[in-house]
Formats: structure tokens, sequence, C-alpha cells
């Protein structure tokens, strides 16, 4: 990292995290569909979502500038995964009891205070991946605490709510949602902002995440868990980060969002050094470029210019090299103000000096713009932006705004998670004036019935889970701790409880955080395969159909070819396990050919005896087995030439 | 049992009563068992009763408090609550409208409402000023005045209501103002629809169109604004001039339809495309972001063709009943004892009751009240004709009326009482299509089934 390591300590560094992890239900949270995605076409309908206001009159501006957009949602809704309530045609049924009864079980695990009666509110939220405008949302359970390496992580609230629909892409004005995951129960959990590194920060998004999985009732896989995160440093300003997908990105989020707000307090400080002001800022006027630069070489200008937009250029004052200054990895400071002018005046980018020449705009070009902005190249930067003129001003303007905010120091946002650990601009921070009752849904009182209900999902503390599973299964602790790690814990330990009898429960964990962690090794991502084909898998080890030692590579095999069934996998390989009579047959004949070895070295050639017939059988008979016979024929041998 | 206090009762009222406190109080909730909890005191809506008291959270979030008689309340300070501002206009500049004049009449349902952040109660507004600023796209196609007759639910509209709209509609026409919009809740507008066609199906010279919401207005997906759009566009601008329910016509914001108002009928409980003209086509489509409308049926009474005469009154004691299996003759006997003067049913398939009830209509003419059958199917025309129990209907006297809506009939038939009471005379203009309530023929395609497939 550019500047070296960041003392995240001194810098006052405070990271709160949001965890979002779907549950995992019989239906959604306020309607009777199935809780799972589908890949299943749909009806398809079009909607359009308008800002309300509140009482004091107060309008989102993101949401304003959304709808005086035009924005368009086109809505899939596959039939057997959403319902009049998905569609917003029917209002709410009551909320799902099984959902509260998990959170409340999560929320007895945690210490924290249950409330007596639930309420639901609605957040508004329009950018269409709600088709209410707003996502139903209830608190649980207030305070509590998880233990993480010997520190106390206090949690603020934990909170019931529906999932959005998921987006499917975006063309010109319309946005395309699909409906099956809107509805799908979520739990979030926030911890308190005390977290005070970036390795810290992944930690307790660990513990958080295995508390969970003990429940039994959460969904596994990409996108069923969800991490914002909180990012703030001494004299910066809170920026929520949305949509941390993976646990690993963590640290690396973290790490990128300190070193954006301090090289932010950086660039104030050498605005304020440099003698820039928020009266000069407000005396800035953009000015008309298009006649200067209707020759020139930009594609995007000449595009522009051709179908009737203008090209409109400010003068920055005394920020020559400001705006190239990097941020966060591969993002410079011009990028920030690019984000700005994007979201908030619908333009597809800005272009600023400090990356110029470029984009087909010429060292002469510059000459000319600075002549005709009064900007000197030596000591100004200036920006320009090509659009219909409307956009192309008010995008200046932002510019401009974003500047004097850039002069205070952070301004506070919400950012999306990208998938390079990087972030960019997604809106402003809501208000709180965003939240208000669902009128809808009655409330709903915590009664005896309910916790009794949620007692059954209380998880265990992971150190008992381990306790338990290294004296139930005589798992090695090792084992036990990874497979209370694993996404898969619960599969597991049903399948452990199966075959108990039938196969050595370190056998099967080991199989599942052994032998499938170590395909990853192979170039393949063992998380893809569904949960009933590996345990298909181990029903045929336990049967005797397949060799223990099988195992690894038909689960490779369907990694590999996803539409495969295990029989096929199994067939393809040549797996089919050999019965006795085949295996003895294989046998004899590696103890002919190597008799004069066995003669001489007696039961130590039992190695290479196995050696051989390892390398004809493996996977296709049981190692034991084979031991059994190929000792048995040594011994034979032995006997023999005795004689 | 004491009185209410904000929505609480019982202990939960004497414990904040003595407390002193007061929704928007910022309040500490100390409980016996050492729990505490702080926020904003809110009223209780619901009309569970229960020990709870609700608390706004900083978070915005609102949570449900048990207590109990070892509960402490403490006032701790209270939230400044700002004066409503300047509500934020949604477009920017001033409104630029073309000539067409255009009067919206408020009788109802949440078209235009502000919500309360606090209590999400909401509260409905129709004044020009905050129109113009919250669906400032109805400038487009006219120039707006509005006036709110009165704000009354749904099920609590009456007969004597359609009079007063009736009054304010014509008013307006007079004014000379390009059409009429009526805003109204949606689940008695086919009623008031109809009801408004038969006081002006003498001479209308401008479209009128009945609007509401299927999702109240607070909500970022409100079809408020979208019917209310289509709605003033169909008032100024289309070539019709009849009484329309103008409604979303697909699950989706992209068109309206115009639905006859003596056609219409509110078919789901829920949708948005929940009103479907019966019997009969819709008379046109109307695209509100496209200033488009395009005719459906070309048999319409053009704008402009007629003077205005209104035939305003309608009869409070009419009633409008459903043959079930059970006891149906006693409820027709109880209503002519109670003085009702016309009985609509909505027989049976062709129109039929009982057997045992006809007995129960003969009495009813002899008291001289009039009873008109319509079907329960919805769908499809009523035929007295084809079984015997139809013929011995028809002989106790009972109006057949033809493919007609229950909405329609309960409309006309008090309407029709308050200006005839002899009953031929009632026959007569019962089966004379005055409105376009009457259709002779049906094609195949009015009728769909929805098999959900």
């Amino acid at each position: 990292m550019a500047g070296g390591k960041l003392d995240y300590r001194a810098l006052g560094v405070k990271v709160g995290l949001e965890i979002h992890q779907q549950l995992d239900t019989r239906h959604k949270l306020f309607c009777e569909c199935p809780a799972e995605l589908t890949d299943d076409e749909g009806d398809v309908f079009l909607r359009r979502l308008r800002p309300t206001r509140s009482e004091l009159g107060d309008v989102d501006p993101a949401a304003l500038f959304e709808w005086r957009r035009g924005r368009v949602y086109r809505y899939h809704a596959p039939p057997g995964h959403s319902c009049l309530v998905e569609a917003d045609e029917e209002p709410p049924h009551p909320i799902n009891r099984e959902a509260l009864a998990i959170a409340l079980a999560v929320a007895m695990a945690l210490g924290s205070t249950i409330v007596d009666e639930v309420h639901v509110m609605r957040k508004t939220v329009i950018d269409g991946s709600n088709t209410s405008g707003f996502q139903r949302t209830a608190i649980v359970a207030l305070g509590g605490s998880i233990e993480v390496d010997g520190k106390r992580i206090p949690i603020e609230t934990i909170v019931v709510e529906e999932d959005a629909a998921r987006k499917l892409g975006e063309e010109g004005r319309v946005v395309d949602y699909k409906l099956d995951r809107l509805g799908i129960p979520l739990i979030e959990i926030a911890t308190a902002p005390v977290i005070e590194t970036p390795e810290e920060a992944k930690n307790v998004a660990l513990a958080i995440g295995r508390l969970l999985r003990l429940t039994g009732k959460v969904k596994r896989g990409i996108g069923t868990i969800r991490q914002d995160l909180n990012v703030s440093i001494r004299g910066g300003a809170k920026t929520e980060i949305k949509g941390v997908q993976k646990l690993e990105l963590i640290p690396k989020v973290v790490e990128n969002e300190v070193l954006r707000q301090v090289r932010l307090l950086e660039i104030r400080d050498e605005m304020r050094r440099r003698g820039v002001t928020q009266e000069l800022l407000d005396s800035l006027k953009p000015v008309d470029l298009t006649s200067l630069l209707s020759g020139s070489k930009s594609r995007v200008i000449r595009r522009v210019v051709k179908a009737g937009g203008k090209v409109l250029g400010v003068k920055l004052p005394l920020m020559k090299g400001l705006l190239g200054r990097e941020v966060m990895p591969g993002r410079r400071f011009g990028g920030e103000l690019a984000d700005y002018a994007r979201f908030w005046a619908g333009v597809e980018g800005i272009i600023h000096s400090d990356e110029l020449p470029g984009y087909g705009i010429t060292r002469e070009d510059m000459e000319r713009i600075a002549e005709a902005l009064g900007a000197s190249l030596e000591r100004d930067a200036f920006v320009i932006v090509a659009s219909d003129e409307e956009r192309a001003r008010r995008a200046l303007e932002v510019v401009i705004w974003r500047l004097k905010l850039a002069l205070e120091g952070v301004p506070e946002e919400t950012r999306a998670a990208l998938e390079d650990g990087t972030t960019r601009y997604m809106r402003p921070r809501p208000g709180s004036a965003r939240m208000y009752p669902e009128t809808d849904i009655p409330p709903e009182p915590v009664t005896e019935d309910l916790l009794e209900e949620a007692k059954r999902y209380v998880p265990e503390p992971p150190s008992k889970v381990v306790e338990g599973l290294v004296s139930r299964y005589g798992l090695s602790r090792d084992l036990a701790e990874a497979v209370v790690d694993d996404e898969r814990y619960k599969l597991i330990v049903d399948l452990i409880e199966k075959y108990r009898g039938r196969l050595e429960p370190s056998y099967v964990a080991g199989f599942f955080v052994v032998t499938l962690r170590g395909l990853r090794g192979e170039g393949v991502d063992p998380d893809a395969i569904p949960d009933d084909k590996l345990a298909e898998i181990l029903d045929l080890v336990a049967r005797g159909d397949v060799a223990r030692e099988a195992a690894g590579e038909i689960a490779l095999y369907i990694a590999r070819n996803p539409g495969a069934s295990v029989r096929e996998a199994v067939e393809k390989l040549g797996l089919k396990k050999l019965g006795r009579e085949e295996v003895e047959k294989v046998l004899d004949e590696i103890v002919r050919e190597l008799r004069d070895e066995i003669v001489k070295r007696g039961e130590r050639a039992m190695g290479l005896v196995m050696g051989r017939a390892m390398a004809k059988l493996r996977g296709r008979a049981d190692g034991r087995l084979v031991a059994e016979i190929a000792r048995r024929k040594i011994r034979e041998v032995l006997a023999g030439s005795a004689q | 049992m004491q009185a209410e206090y904000h929505g609480y009762t019982g202990l939960v009222a004497s414990l904040l009563r003595k407390a002193g406190v007061k929704p928007g109080d910022v309040i500490v909730v100390r409980r016996g068992d050492g729990s505490e909890f702080r926020g904003v005191l809110m009223p209780r809506y619901s009309l569970s009763p229960g020990p709870f008291i609700v608390l706004k959270l900083p978070n915005g979030y609102n949570i449900g408090v048990r207590v109990d008689e070892s509960t402490v309340i403490e006032k701790v300070g209270s939230v400044e609550r700002g004066k409503p501002g300047e509500p934020m206009p949604l477009v920017e500049g001033p409104l630029k409208p073309p000539r067409e004049r255009v009067m919206i009449v408020g009788a109802g349902g949440t078209v235009a409402s502000r919500i309360d952040y606090e209590t999400g109660a909401v509260k409905p507004y129709l004044s020009v000023d905050e129109l113009s600023l919250s669906v400032p796209e109805l400038w487009r196609y006219a120039d707006i005045d509005a006036v709110q007759v009165f704000q009354v639910l749904s099920e609590d509209m009456k007969p004597s209501m359609w009079a007063r709209l009736v009054d304010e509609v014509a008013k307006a026409i007079e004014r000379g103002y390009d059409g009429v919009v009526v805003t109204h809740g949606t689940d008695t507008m086919a009623f008031t629809a109809s009801a408004l066609a038969f006081a002006f199906h003498r001479g209308l010279p401008v479209p009128i169109a009945l609007t509401g919401a299927q999702r109240s207005s607070d909500r970022p997906s409100s079809d408020a604004a979208f019917n209310l759009t289509a709605a003033v566009l169909v008032a100024s601008r289309a070539p019709f001039a009849e009484v329309t329910v103008v409604m979303h016509g697909e699950t989706g914001d992209t068109y309206a339809l115009a639905h006859r108002g003596v056609r219409v009928k509110k078919m789901h409980s829920s949708r948005r495309d929940a009103f479907q003209s019966i019997n009969s086509p819709p008379l046109a489509k109307v695209w509100p972001y496209d200033a488009r409308i395009e005719i459906i049926d070309k048999r319409f009474r053009g704008r402009g063709k007629e003077d205005l005469v209104v035939e305003n009154g309608f009869h409070e004691r009419v009633a409008l009943i459903k043959h079930f299996p059970g006891d149906i003759a006693s409820v027709i006997d109880a209503l002519v004892d109670k003085g009702f003067k016309g009985i609509v049913i909505e027989g049976t398939g062709f129109g039929h009751v009982s057997n045992d009830a006809i007995k129960s209509l003969e009495r009813a003419r002899e008291e001289g009240v009039a009873v008109a059958i319509v079907t329960q199917t919805i769908f499809g025309r009523v035929n007295l004709n084809v079984y015997s129990t139809g013929r011995r209907m028809l002989a106790a006297g009972v109006i057949p009326l033809e493919d007609m809506t229950a909405e329609a009939a309960y409309a006309k038939l008090s309407w029709v009482l308050a200006r005839a009471e002899d009953l031929d005379e009632v026959r007569r203009l019962m089966l004379t299509n005055l409105a376009g309530e009457i259709s002779g023929r049906h094609p195949l395609r009015l009728y769909r089934h929805a098999t959900g497939v």
C-alpha cells in the first residue's frame, strides 16, 4: 500500500459491523412463498416509484433525483417464488413466527434484551429494490455482546427484515429486478463501533457468522450473508459501506476506507494551505466550451456535440494536482468528484485536467481550455463535462459542491463495496425521517410460546460445540474446530449422525473439511457442489458401492461438470467398486510378478505389494480390504517358499 | 375502566397519566426487573390493548415495552417537533399548464396525502397548492382547481352524498371547466360512478372521471398519482363526455383504463388493476406518461355535443341483497317490513331466488316495493324465461335487469324511485337504457377465463 502501513489505533479508527444473514425458514417473512431463489422466469411488469414527503416536507434528495430521471423498474415475478405480496398488490401477511423465533434465539445467545412487542417499520428505499418503495424491518432485541479474542464487543440491535429484490441489470432508464429474493427473512446484527483494526473487523464478523450458523437455521452460500461496515477515523466521518459479500474482503475494505479518509483530510489541509476558500468555490462559473472543442479528437466530445449536446468547463483555482491524488488504490480524488456528478446529475463522467493530456484531448486543447477559463496550467485545475446542457451544468455544480465538502473534510456517505476491496459512492447517508410504522401489520407480542419455540434454536457457544464433537464422535480437536467453522456445519453433523456405525465420524468430517477444501487446489469451487450430491457420494461410500478414497475424485468430477449426477461421475471415472473376488484376482497377479522380491524381503514386502496394488485399485477398492488380501497372499507365498 | 389516553387503556394509561408524559416526550421506562428503555413515547394505534408502551428509539425503530405496577416512567426531555416546513416541490420552476381547465372534486380516498413519519398516520389533503407540489404532472394536461366536498371512507358513502357530489360537479361544469375529476375511495366507487351517470344522463357536455388509489398515496409505490394523472388526461382531452372510472389497466404503471361508470366493478380486493368493465368493453385505454388516449368503444357520447341537464336526487330506502341457500324469504320480508321501497336481488345464475321466496316477492309487490333482479355470476345476462322458477318470479312482478351490474342496478333503482312511484313506471325506467347500463349483444371476447395460466 502506498504510504506504508497505517497505525490504526493512532488514527482513532472505529468500525461497526452490520451482519445480514438470510434465515433458512419454510417461507418468506410476510407471505407464504418459499424463501429461496429460482432460475424460473416469470411475469414481467413495469413500475415507477415516487418520492414521498414527510410531515416536515422532506424529500430524500436521492429519491427525488431518481424520480426526475424517470427511472422505470422492470420486475420479473417467478410464479412459484413470488405472489401478490412481492408484487405490492396485496398487503403483507402477519410476520413469520419461525423467523422471529430464530432471531430471538440469537438474541438469547448474545444476552440481548428482547423487546416485548415487535413493531414492523417501513424504511424508505426507492432504488426499486423493494416494490413497495420501503423495506419492512423490525427490532427484536437490544444490547448484548459477543466475546472475540478476549474483547467484549457490544451488540446494539438485532433486527429481522425482508431481503430486497435481486438486481438483474440496467438498460438506460430501466432497471431489472427479480422478485424471488424479495421477502426472504434476514437477521441483522449490528455491533457498536468499537472495532479498532481491519483484522479485528474480520474476526468479529467470523464470530457472529459462526454463532448464526450454529442455530442450524441460516442459509449458506454466496449472497446469503452480507456485511455492511461503518468506518470512521478521528476527524473523519462515518462512512457506511454496503454489501461486502466475502469475509476475506473485510480487512481490505476497512484499510481502503481508512486510507481514503486519511487522504481526504490531507487534501483538505492542502486546499486550505493553498488558500482555497468556500467563497472562492462559490464564485466559480461554468463556461461553454462547445465551439472551442467541436474539432477535438476526443470521441466522447465529438459524439455529444454531434447529438446537440454541450461541453461545459469550470476552472478550479489553486487545485492543480489535487484531483490526480490517489485516495485509495486505483481511485483518484477526481474519481470521487465523477461519482458525485454521475449520481446527482446523471452524466456519464467528467474529465479533469490532472488526467490530461488524454481521452483524445491534446496539450494544445488544454492550453485553449485554460485560456477560455482564465486558468493557469501551472497553478489551477479544471473539469469539463460533455452532455446535454442541463445535465452538464448540473454536473459542474455538483463538482463544486463536492469540493466545498472536501474543504470541510470527509462527507458522510453510503458507499458500495466492490469486488477488489475498494468502494464507490452510492448515495448520501439517509436521514432518520425515512422510518415510519408499517400500519398494515399489527404489533406482535413476544409471547411465552414464542420464547419457548426460540429456545429450540439457541446456538451453543462454539467452544462447547467443539467439545461436544470431540467427546461424542471422537473427532480430534482440530477437526472439530474445522467442522464448526465450516459453512456446511449442519450438513456435516447430520451426515455423521446418519452414517454412524457405517462410516467413522472422522471420515465424514474429513471428507468435508479436508478433502473438499483440498479441491480448491485443483482450481474448482467445492462450495458450488450441491449438498444433496455430497450426501449421495457419502451414501455410496456407506453402502460400499464406491471406495472411501474415491469420494474426493467424484466430488471433483461434479465440481467440474455441474450438470453431472453422482452415478454418472462414478461410471465416467470407472470407480465402481470391485468385489472381493476381483481384488483377489488383481493381487494374485501382482504377487505372481513380485514373487522373488517377496521371498527375498519377507513380510516387509507388504509396502511394495500395496504400492503396486493401490496404483491399480485406488478408488475402486477399499484400502483395508486390499491390505488384508495382500497380507494373506504374502504369507501364502512365504509359507509356500519355506516348504 | 379509565378513559383512553392517546390510545392507551387500563394500567398503561394510568401509569402514563401519573408520570405526566404525553406522546413526543422522551421518557425512560424502568421496570421492576432492572431493565431500562429510553425513547420517545408514541401514541398507541393498534386496537389490541395489552400492557405495552410504544417507544421510538433514536434509530427510528419503534418497540413495545411491557409494563406492570412496578414500572417507573420518567420524562427526561421532549422532541423538538419542527413546524411543518414548505413542502419540497417535485419539479423545479413554474408550472406551464395548457389552456384546458379541470376541476378535481374530492369525495374521499387518500389520493393525495402526507405521512406523519412518527406515527405513520396518513393525512389526506387536496389543496391545489399541495397538489401542484406533489403531483405536478397534472399541470401537463390542464390548469387544475380542486375542492374537497367531503372526506369519507368508501364504506361510509351514502346516496345522500351522491346528491351533494352531483351538485358540486354540476357547478364546475356550469363554470366552464373542460372536465371534472372526482377522487373517491375505491370500494364503492362503482356505485357513485353509476349514480353520477344517471344524474347526468340527459345532458353532459364534458367528461367526468372518477379515480382513486389501491395503494395509499403515502407510499412510494402508490398508484394514486398515476391514476389521478390519467383521470386529468381524460377530463381535459377525451373526445367523450361520459361518466367514467379511470384506474390502472394492468399491474404495471403503463396504461389506465377508462371504464363506463355504469359498467365498472371492483373485481379484486387489492390489486391496482382491480377495476373491470362487466359485459362491455372499456371505453378507452389511457397512457398518462405519453398523453395518449386510445378509444376502444367507439359508440360514445361526444364531448361538447349536449347541454348540461342535471336530474339530481336519490332514494335512500333501497337494498341490495344476494340469494343464498338459506331462508332468503325472511330477508325479503324483513326489508319490506322495514319500509324499503326497492330491493335489488343478485339471484343465482339466470337470476333465480328459491321457490319458497316467491310468496315474499308477491307480498313486496302488493306493498309497492320494486324488486329488481341481477345475477350473482357477475358476467352474463339475467333470463327468467328459461326455468319455471324464473317464470314464477316474473309472475310475482320482479324486474329482470338484463346485463346490468349490481352497482348500476342499485344506483339506478335509487335514482328511479326518487322520481317514480308507480311500479309500472319504475319498471319502464329500469328497463330503459339511459346511460349505457344495458346492452343487447355480448360478443364472445367480452368474457375471458381467469385461469391463472
